[in-house]
């Protein structure tokens, strides 16, 4: 669309510009303060440069957890892109499916966070929990809150129980708006399932995929209450995820200077994902 | 290459009918010839469409059946069927370059790459695409992927006819020429039956020998354009072909005589039964001229074409338009109209009488 | 094949199921069934749990307060982000990409990272447990969701309609009020869904920024969790009530959301 330029557009904005800035210039710049001085209370501040960040940077905690949090954010990623799109494959195109579809795939995506934790707490307890019991009864020794390798497969269950369908109804979208005669041209060239899904599918939902991608990486990435009511970042650390360990350290030990050094790195890295990220699907679609 | 026959073809959307709106094509019957070039016209929703992709396997009728050459094809995928068809919006596969895009058809049949290249080239060649050949097929304008979409079906040597769903309507209008001209030449270059499904009449009637005119589903009339212009065998064909379309006015039938605004005229055919509902007369504006004597109008307004003049008048029994010379004096007032006879026709309940 | 495509979706919405019945199923079961057994369903079906949450009323002000928040945050964020994604969509000004950009960030930031400063700062305005601070720190990230999605909506409508109205007459705000904004309802009824299950949903901040007076239901919930120990029908009980609003928000835009999603940004 051809904009016209008109600064006046400003006055728009400012209602947006005043309420996020409140919220993130002022807060940030908290954080900021913390992250570069030592306090002792009573507003009293001490410069301490970057020592909270050599210090975060090679700390092995900090490792431990970022390490942790990639392979978190991998997993779930690797899981759920392509379990959404093949369920956006077999949804109902019409009818009454659709609705019950789109209905019932919503629902986890509006429970409150802590409660899908608690829920899913419930529903994995080894003894009295359907998957824990069900678990156990098979034959598996289970239990989420003793073992490191059941505390990951629960959450990452979790994970998937919870986000796929945001996948799915991204994908669905995507799909539906393809116009039928592409698939009539495919169905006339001869083209395969596979050829369709590749030639036509992909390249289309590539938009819907790449929001998908972009918002499962940065809310993965940000992971907190779930893990946190489900497994308390345990057994030991083996779920305490980025967020969990930052808050264990800023409102559990109170060490403020590394935990807002922590902070701004871990913001940091958000963004430098989200912008690589978005770089090389922008130029990708420069290219074509 | 081959002849296409249609058979009583009839077909719905609806699970159960209970009257004949409910159907979105009647009872069509249609013989194609091999290497001929058709074109199915009619307004939006006639059912020309559906038409089309019943013969491309991209429907099932309902009743009927399909013939290539004689065989039934009915139950045959459009695969099987070995049909190309072009849509209305161009359909390119967008991660491709345009080179795979003509040879993914061929891929898709698994015949050997030397080959594909062969042809491939010949295709883009013809139509111009040669020097884009190693472009993404995403980049290029809307007529350049309509000639992708065409070269598709094209690059397939052996297809039974190729099938084109209002294949201009997104193209500039400058460019619809154009493309228009390549299609005629490529017909009689390649020699392939080839149908061409529109609602514009200029595009019908310049791009196929045989023109079939569909009318809620069913067929009104097929023929040369000529013959749709000078014997339109339903009123709509009147209507619908022609600019400005045929005059219809309702008439009595008076033992042999044809009785207008209570003026006897004189048509085409000699009356011999009289059973119907509702009777008509029907002549074009290029048959009716002005006369001392006739039907007297009232001559409302003149415009100038250029090359003619359209006169509108008022009869008592409905507006008359004229064609006439644009040098040729168009009396103002009251005055009376002759009609050609051998162009003037006669309609019960909209069909033809002869 | 027809039949066999059933099955992928049947399968899934089974998983997703499953826990939600296995929460339903704990509310209404007794301790003591809870404790002593394992049932699939409730042997011995009891209202206690509920009637125990509408009764006090440290259980039913969370639920209030988590609706008035929500509800006055999303009224904020969409009211907000309507001008400024009509800007966006329509105009180019100084800055405008780097603001939008800006903007998206924000929805970047993980609240772990915010959750100390803003309590600190919403304590030095004085406006800790209240409200309003749930309301406005959640603007954080849906104000730039919402100006995301409208931007999308409304780019996708003409610019001919803008300016066919002002050649009728119209002053720019009756424009935008009466035929701008209801052509792209859908678009705002999406957009709405976003904010409302984002504000709904989030808890870290929620639960920092309040004490007692606004509270939230799903705050309430933890606090049951440790300090009374083992009530795990409670919990599930109030842990189902919490499911109810987010179900009639999908019942309501259930229509929209293929169509929505498909008109729009995405």
């Amino acid at each position: 669309m051809n904009k016209t330029v008109n600064q006046k557009a400003w006055f728009f904005v400012i209602p947006v510009f005043v309420l996020v800035a409140f919220n993130a210039i002022i807060p940030l710049m908290t954080v900021v303060n913390y992250a570069f001085q030592e306090t002792f209370g009573n507003n009293v501040f001490m410069w301490e440069g970057t020592r909270w960040f050599k210090q975060i940077m090679l700390s092995e905690r900090f490792h431990a957890s970022l390490g942790r949090q990639f392979l978190f954010t991998f997993i779930i990623l690797f899981i759920q892109i392509p379990l959404g799109i093949a369920i956006a494959l077999t949804m109902p195109k019409e009818g009454i499916g659709v609705p019950v579809c789109l209905v019932l795939m919503s629902m986890p995506l509006l429970i409150p966070w802590n409660v899908v934790g608690a829920m899913w707490n419930i529903f994995a307890l080894p003894d009295i929990g359907f998957l824990g019991h069900s678990l156990n009864a098979l034959g598996f020794d289970y239990n989420f809150t003793q073992q490191i390798g059941d505390a990951w497969f629960t959450t990452i269950l979790m994970d998937v129980w919870h986000w796929t369908s945001l996948v799915v109804l991204l994908s669905y979208a995507g799909l539906r708006s393809i116009q039928p005669a592409y698939y009539q041209a495919a169905e006339i060239d001869g083209a395969s399932r596979w050829a369709i899904f590749t030639k036509i599918e992909l390249p289309k939902m590539k938009k819907v995929l790449t929001i998908a991608i972009l918002l499962r990486f940065m809310d993965s990435f940000m992971i907190y209450t779930e893990p946190f009511v489900l497994t308390g970042g345990g057994p030991g650390n083996a779920t305490a995820f980025l967020s969990i360990d930052l808050v264990k350290m800023a409102l559990g030990q109170f060490d403020l200077g590394p935990a807002a050094a922590m902070s701004l790195i871990y913001f940091f890295i958000v963004l430098l994902v989200c912008w690589v990220f978005y770089t090389l699907m922008m130029r990708n679609e420069e290219k074509s | 290459m081959a002849k296409v026959t249609l058979k009583g073809l009839s077909h719905s959307y609806l699970k159960t009918q209970s009257s004949d709106a409910d159907w979105a094509i009647r009872e069509v019957d249609i013989d194609w010839n091999d290497g001929g070039a058709y074109a199915l016209l009619g307004p939006s929703g006639c059912g020309k469409t559906t038409l089309l992709n019943i013969i491309s396997g991209l429907i099932t009728p309902t009743k009927g059946d399909i013939l290539f050459d004689d065989k039934i094809i009915s139950g045959l995928s459009p695969v099987e069927r070995n049909i190309a068809q072009i849509f209305q919006f161009p359909v390119i596969y967008d991660t491709m370059k345009v080179y795979d895009n003509l040879a993914f058809p061929l891929r898709n049949r698994k015949i050997p790459e030397e080959e594909i290249k062969v042809k491939v080239h010949e295709i883009a060649e013809m139509l111009e695409l040669s020097s884009t050949l190693n472009n993404r097929a995403s980049g290029l304008t809307a007529d350049g992927k309509q000639k992708i979409s065409l070269g598709r079906g094209l690059v397939r040597s052996d297809v039974n006819a190729i099938m084109f769903d209002e294949p201009l309507t997104v193209i500039d209008p400058h460019l619809k020429w154009i493309l228009r001209s390549k299609l005629k030449e490529l017909h009689q270059k390649i020699n392939r039956t080839m149908i061409y499904v529109t609602h514009d009449q200029t595009e019908a009637l310049t791009f196929a020998d045989q023109v079939v005119v569909m009318h809620e589903g069913q067929i009104v009339q097929t023929g040369t354009p000529v013959d749709l212009f000078e014997k339109p065998k339903h009123t709509f064909v009147g209507y619908f072909i022609g600019s400005p379309g045929m005059n219809v006015l309702p008439c009595q039938i008076k033992g042999n005589d044809v009785i207008v605004n209570g003026k006897k005229v004189e048509t085409h055919q000699q009356i011999k039964k009289n059973n119907f509902n509702k009777t008509e007369v029907g002549v074009r504006p290029e048959f009716i001229s002005f006369s001392n004597e006739g039907i007297p109008v009232k001559v409302l307004s003149v415009s100038n074409t250029g090359r003619h003049k359209i006169v509108d008048t008022e009869s008592e029994s409905g507006k008359i338009k004229i064609i006439a010379k644009s040098n040729e004096d168009i009396p103002s007032g009251s005055a009376f109209l002759k009609f050609k006879k051998e162009y003037t026709y006669t309609y019960g309940d909209s069909w033809i009488i002869e | 094949m027809k039949q066999a495509k059933w099955v992928v979706p049947t399968i899934y919405i089974i998983f997703l199921m499953l826990p939600i019945y296995w929460l339903l199923n704990m509310s209404f079961k007794t301790t003591t069934e809870i404790i002593n057994t394992y049932t699939l369903w409730p042997q011995e079906f009891t209202l206690d749990n509920y009637k125990k949450i509408f009764n006090d009323s440290t259980w039913y002000t969370g639920y209030l307060n988590s609706i008035y928040y929500v509800v006055m945050n999303t009224v904020i964020s969409v009211a907000a982000a309507l001008p400024a994604a009509y800007a966006f969509s329509r105009y180019k000004f100084l800055g405008d990409k780097h603001l939008f950009f800006w903007l998206l960030t924000n929805r970047m930031a993980p609240p772990a990272v915010f959750a100390l400063p803003f309590f600190q700062f919403y304590s030095s305005v004085n406006l800790f447990d209240t409200h309003v601070a749930v309301a406005l720190s959640h603007c954080l990230f849906n104000i730039p969701l919402a100006v995301w999605i409208l931007e999308g909506f409304m780019s996708s409508v003409p610019k001919e309609l803008d300016e066919t109205a002002y050649v009728d007459g119209y002053s720019f705000w009756r424009f935008f009020f009466k035929i701008f904004i209801p052509t792209i309802t859908a678009g705002i009824g999406i957009t709405m869904f976003f904010c409302f299950m984002f504000s709904w949903v989030e808890l870290l901040l929620a639960k920092t920024l309040t004490a007692v007076a606004a509270k939230p239901i799903a705050a309430t919930m933890t606090r049951t969790a440790s300090t009374s120990g083992y009530e795990l029908g409670l919990l599930a009980a109030a842990g189902s009530l919490t499911i109810i609003p987010g179900a009639i928000v999908i019942y309501f835009v259930r229509n929209y959301i293929a169509k929505g999603f498909a008109l729009g940004r995405v």
